[in-house]
C-alpha cells in the first residue's frame, strides 16, 4: 500500500474506477492514482487470467493496462482526469481495441 | 510535411538534456523527443514541479537535475514532451505520437538517449499485484507524491539502499532489506576496490546511506535465497532462507531490484551492433569514445550505451553532441578533439568505483537462473522451464524461443524476458550470450492503436 509524502492540496480530480468514485492530485497518472486509492490490481491476464497491476510505472512493462473510453491504455502514462471512467481490463478485452 | 533537424535526440534525461544543450551551443537546430510530460528522464522525473517536501526527501542529486531542465530549456532546442516513439530509421527518420497523433521528424544525425530500465527480476510470484520495481517506488515517490506503506526491498545495489534512505527521509523506513549480495561477492569485489577508491565519492556517498539505514533499524538480510513472494491474486507474504534458515515477512508490497540494464530497444530496432558484457551481465550497444554507434550518424549517449549514472550520461551527452556536430560539419576536427578530450577525463574518473560497485552487487543469481516453476516472460505467461524445454528441443536463440512459446511477443516486447531468454538458453545450450543472441525487435516500437496507424497513413499520404 500507498500513503499520500504531504497533506493532500486542493487541487484534486474526481473520476471513477469501476463503480468507485475516487480522487486523486491534479497532475497524478491513472496508474498512481489508483495506487493512491489502495488499489494495485488493476486488470486480469488473457493467459491465465491471473490479477496484474502495475510494475514499473515508466511505460515499459505493459502489466498496468486499464480501459479508457473503451480505449485499452497504460496507466502509468496517462494523466488522470476529471470525470475519467477507468475499467479493469478482462481476460478478454485485452486486445479488442485493435492495438498491434 | 516533416520537419528536418540536424539532431535529433530520442530521450530528455540526463543524456538528451546535456546533449541538446551543447548541440544548440554549437549552432545545430536540435529536436527532443521525450514519453513524459516535463524533462528529467526517470532520475529526475517531476524535478521541476516536485514539492520542497519531496526535494528534502530525494536529496541534492536529485534536485541537481534542475540545472540540467534549465539548460534544456535555455537551450533553444524544441522539445516535444509526450512524444512516444514508434519507429525510428537509419536515415533518421522518427515517428512518433503525440496526444495519440501520429507525427514524425526527419534528423541528419540522431542521439539515442534512452537510459536503462530495470533488469528483470525473474521471482516466484513476481507477477502479482503490490510485487513492483525499486525504480516504480521511486516514481512514486518523485511525482506521484506517494511512499510505500512497510514494504520490503528485495535484490542488491546502490538504488535499493538509496531507495531505503529515501524512504527513511520521508520518515516512513521499510519493513526490511532482503539482500542477495554475499560476503562472497565482497570478497571477489577486492581486486576492484583500489580503482573504486579513485572514485571514492561514490563509496562514501554508499557507506553514508548505509549508515541511515543502520540508524534507522531496518533488518538487513543478506545473502538471501530462494526468495518466493507469495498470495492469492495479491502479495500477502515474502519468504526466503539465509544460511539455511528460513524466514517469512507478512506485507503487501515489495520492491524489487538488482540493477539496471540499458534499454536498448531503439538501438536494436536500428540493427546496431551490440554485445554482451560479462561485467554488467546485459548488452551494450557498441559505441566508440566519441558515443558513435555502428552507424555513424547515430550516437548513443548515457545509460543506454553502458550503465555509468547520471553525472556520467550528462558528460556522455555533451561528448555525443560534440560529436555529432562535427560530423555535420559545425565543428573542426581539431576544435572536437579539445573539447572532448577533457569530458572524456571526466567520464573515466566518475566510472572507477562501477567495475567495484558491479561486482559487489552482482544481478540474484536465483533470477538469472530461476526454477522452473517461475514466469519469466510476464506478459504471455512464459515459465523458466518452457524456454529449457525449447532448449532441448533444438532451440538456439531468443527468436526462435518466440515460435516455440510465445516468449517476448506480448506487448513490453521482451523488456522484461529478453535478457532472461537469452542467459537460459545460453547456460543450457552452452553457447556464449553473444553466440544466443538477443530478441529482434520491430516496429512499432510500441503498441499503436489501429486509429493511429491509419491516421499515420492518410497522413503520410497527403506530403
Ligand atoms: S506499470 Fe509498467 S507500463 Fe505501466
Amino acid at each position: 500500500m500507498f500513503d499520500p509524502l504531504e497533506p493532500q492540496g486542493t487541487n484534486q480530480v474526481q473520476f471513477q474506477f469501476e463503480d468507485r468514485q475516487l480522487s486523486a492530485p491534479q497532475g497524478a497518472t491513472v496508474a498512481s492514482a489508483l495506487l493512491g486509492a489502495g488499489i494495485t490490481a488493476f486488470r486480469d491476464t488473457p493467459v491465465s487470467g491471473a490479477a496484474r497491476g502495475p510494475f514499473c510505472l515508466m511505460g515499459a512493462c505493459y502489466d498496468c493496462l486499464v480501459s479508457i473510453n473503451g480505449v485499452t491504455v497504460q496507466a502509468c502514462m496517462t494523466p488522470v482526469q476529471d470525470g475519467l471512467q477507468v475499467k479493469r481490463v478482462g481476460s478478454r478485452q485485452v486486445d479488442s481495441e485493435g492495438a498491434v | 510535411m516533416t520537419d528536418t533537424f540536424d539532431i535529433a535526440i530520442l530521450g530528455a534525461g540526463p543524456a538528451g538534456m546535456a546533449a541538446a544543450a551543447r548541440a544548440t551551443q554549437l549552432g545545430a537546430s536540435v529536436v527532443v523527443l521525450d514519453e513524459q510530460p516535463n524533462p528529467g528522464g526517470q532520475i529526475y522525473r517531476n524535478v521541476d514541479q516536485a514539492s520542497d517536501v519531496q526535494h528534502r526527501i530525494l536529496g541534492p542529486d536529485y534536485s541537481h537535475g534542475r540545472v540540467l531542465t534549465q539548460g534544456l530549456r535555455d537551450s533553444g532546442a524544441l522539445h516535444r514532451a509526450g512524444a512516444t516513439v514508434w519507429d525510428v530509421t537509419r536515415d533518421g527518420v522518427v515517428t512518433y505520437s503525440q496526444n495519440g497523433k501520429p507525427e514524425q521528424i526527419s534528423a541528419r544525425h540522431l542521439i539515442l538517449a534512452t537510459g536503462a530500465t530495470e533488469r528483470p527480476m525473474p521471482l516466484p510470484g513476481w507477477t502479482l499485484p503490490g510485487v513492483m520495481t525499486a525504480g516504480a517506488a521511486q516514481i512514486l515517490l518523485k511525482s506521484g507524491g506517494l511512499v510505500a506503506r512497510d514494504p520490503v526491498l528485495i535484490g542488491c545495489g546502490p538504488l535499493l539502499y538509496l531507495l531505503a534512505a529515501q524512504m527513511i527521509a520521508a520518515g516512513r523506513k521499510p519493513r526490511a532489506l532482503i539482500e542477495t549480495q554475499s560476503r562472497s561477492d565482497m570478497w571477489a569485489a577486492r581486486g576492484d576496490l583500489a580503482g573504486a577508491l579513485r572514485g571514492w565519492r561514490y563509496l562514501v556517498k554508499g557507506a553514508g546511506l548505509m549508515a541511515k539505514i543502520m540508524a534507522a533499524g531496518v533488518p538487513r538480510y543478506t545473502g538471501a535465497r530462494d526468495i518466493a513472494l507469495e498470495g492469492q491474486g495479491a502479495l500477502t507474504s515474502v519468504r526466503f532462507t539465509v544460511r539455511g534458515k528460513s524466514h517469512e515477512i507478512a506485507t503487501d508490497t515489495a520492491l524489487l531490484h538488482h540493477g539496471v540494464v540499458p534499454n536498448t530497444q531503439i538501438s536494436r530496432a536500428l540493427r546496431l551492433d551490440h554485445v554482451y558484457d560479462q561485467t554488467q551481465r546485459c548488452f551494450l550497444p557498441t559505441v566508440d569514445a566519441l558515443c558513435t554507434s555502428s552507424e555513424p550518424a547515430v550516437s548513443i549517449a548515457g545509460d543506454g550505451a553502458g550503465i555509468g549514472g547520471a553525472k556520467v550520461a550528462a558528460i556522455s551527452g555533451q561528448i555525443a553532441a560534440l560529436g555529432a556536430a562535427c560530423q555535420l560539419g559545425l565543428l573542426t576536427p581539431h576544435a572536437l578533439q579539445s573539447a572532448v578530450a577533457p569530458l572524456q577525463r571526466q567520464r573515466a574518473h566518475e566510472l572507477h568505483a562501477r567495475p567495484f560497485l558491479d561486482r559487489s552487487y552482482p544481478p540474484a543469481a536465483q533470477s538469472l537462473s530461476p526454477a522452473d516453476a517461475t514466469i519469466i516472460c510476464r506478459c504471455e505467461e512464459v515459465a523458466a522451464g518452457d524456454i529449457r524445454r525449447f532448449a532441448k528441443l533444438g532451440c538456439k536463440g531468443p527468436n526462435q524461443a518466440k515460435a516455440f512459446g510465445r516468449a517476448g511477443m506480448g506487448p513490453c516486447q521482451g523488456r522484461f524476458c529478453g535478457l532472461t531468454v537469452t542467459e537460459l538458453l545460453a547456460q543450457e545450450t552452452g553457447q556464449s550470450q553473444d553466440e544466443t543472441g538477443a530478441l529482434r525487435i520491430r516496429a512499432p516500437l510500441k503498441p499503436v492503436t489501429l486509429g493511429e496507424l491509419a491516421a499515420y497513413d492518410a497522413s503520410s499520404q497527403d506530403t
